[in-house]
């Protein structure tokens, strides 16, 4: 199934120039970039492994790029995102988000209802490999 | 699932067509002529050559060689243009010269000059030493490296006292892996970055003997010579000029003398050891004004250096009182 979390996930997979050109848009802006990779897309976890530090003083994308490359290398068939953050409101906080590396074969998330107290209901997803 | 992936398949295939048709148009608009007058004009090089004749005195061989690679780049950059096989010059130069003498300064105006020419894309000017390279313990040094060289990117980086980076007496020392990791990036990522390294011109020489790799990898040598003291003056009147200072007539004859005394001691560097006895000057002049002055002071008297200020300078009573004791127990 095709995970669809963050910025651009609607649309074909970015290519290397396109992703480039989005991280050069995100430094123009002085937002910081960070890189994360994961295994798990579950749609809550919310905290994936971080790749490296944020970083805060580039200006040019290429810099992302080599970090992108490295940690591909790495972590062949994982999801890698990018994160940009935004420091104007004195908190690092999110402003963009996308996907630039999903596995081949993706995993689907399977809902799972739970009976509880009587006939209560309690839904919750899995992903399944 | 699979025709979710299928249907991204075929629409990435597409734009990849039509990205091949629009570099078919670039092709077919490729004029037939450049004017090098005209480019020359346009990308603002001119600009940065003038602003380096204007600010920078002295430097003749310096400037020659600048304006030749910057002719270089621009005909370079035209043979692109028409289509004319061409592969990305090599940038990466080395800067020696004695301290003083204008490398940062110079290294600066080619960042912009580089950036004006299209060789870099943003054109900042990264400034480092051997500890912002080279780390403390094992493991250390590659990140540090790799996070300078990721500010770098699409700048100039500009590696100051770079025959520290080597250091043969000692196997272990982690310099050595800077070396490597720099000499990859410089191959790999000519498009990306320019390196400057710069030192002395002596202990350059034996950093480049000890490291061919380098040697190979940069393609332009300047060398900054020594600034003769009649240069001196006139940085000095430059300097002066620039924050509003005059010099009475006898210390300007005071100052001369200065420079000519100044080279003799050591630890000269050029232009910084004007500026700094400018600096000392000033913390004189106020001293003066603000001990003898009665009365309300006009611009010309608050902008006025006089003899006393420069003669005080202990480089007329031979130097620093250390230097003069050694001298002394020498003889």
């Amino acid at each position: 199934m095709r995970i669809t979390q963050g910025c651009f996930s609607f649309l074909p997979d970015l290519t290397d120039d396109q992703i480039s050109a989005q991280v050069g848009y995100c430094l123009e802006n002085g937002w910081a970039v960070g890189i994360e990779y994961t295994d798990e897309p579950h749609p809550r976890n919310t905290y994936w492994e971080m790749w490296g530090h944020p970083m805060f003083d580039l200006r040019d994308p290429k810099g992302v790029m080599m970090e992108l490359a490295e940690c591909r290398k790495a972590n062949p068939g994982m999801y890698i995102r990018i994160n940009a953050f935004d420091d104007t409101r004195n908190v690092e906080s999110m402003t963009l988000s996308f996907l630039v590396q999903r596995p081949e074969v993706e995993p689907a998330i399977r809902m799972v209802r739970t009976e509880v107290d009587g006939r209560a209901m309690r839904y919750s997803h899995e992903v399944m490999r | 699932m699979n025709a979710g992936t299928e249907t991204a398949e075929m629409e990435t295939a597409e734009m990849e067509k039509a990205g091949v048709e629009t570099v078919g148009a670039e092709v077919a608009e490729r004029p037939a002529s450049v004017d090098l007058r005209e480019e020359y004009e346009c990308s603002g090089v001119r600009e940065v050559l003038e602003d380096l004749d204007r600010e920078l005195i002295g430097l003749t061989p310096v400037k020659d060689r600048i304006r030749e690679t910057a002719a270089l780049l621009l005909v370079e950059r035209a043979r692109a243009t028409l289509g004319l096989g061409h592969e990305t010059p090599t940038l990466h130069m080395s800067f020696t010269g004695n301290p003083g003498t204008g490398k940062t300064t110079v290294a600066l105006k080619m960042a912009g000059l580089l950036k004006r020419l299209g060789y870099v894309r943003k054109g900042h000017l990264v400034s480092v030493t051997r500890d912002d390279l080279v780390g403390q313990y094992i493991g250390h040094t590659a990140p540090k490296t790799r996070e300078v060289l990721k500010r770098a990117m699409g700048g100039v980086l500009f590696i100051d006292e770079a025959y520290y980076l080597y250091r043969p007496d000692n196997e272990r020392d982690y310099g050595q892996e800077a070396i490597e990791i720099l000499l990859q990036v410089m191959e790999n990522n000519r498009d990306d970055l320019v390196v400057i390294l710069a030192g002395y011109a002596d202990r350059m020489e034996h950093f480049f003997n000890s490291n061919p790799g380098f040697r190979s990898r940069i393609a332009h040598h300047i060398e900054f010579p020594d600034y003769s003291d009649d240069e001196l003056m006139a940085i000095a009147r430059h300097m002066m000029a620039g924050q509003s200072y005059t010099l009475s007539p006898r210390a300007e004859a005071a100052l001369a003398e200065y420079i000519r005394l100044r080279r003799a001691q050591p630890h000269f560097a050029n232009a910084r050891s004007i500026r700094n006895a400018f600096d000392r000057a000033r913390l004189r002049q106020a001293n003066r004004l603000f001990e003898t002055a009665t009365g309300a002071l006009d611009a010309a008297r608050l902008s006025l250096i006089d003899e006393g200020d420069i003669r005080a300078s202990r480089v007329f009573r031979g130097g620093l009182d250390s230097e003069v004791a050694r001298r002394e127990t020498k003889r």
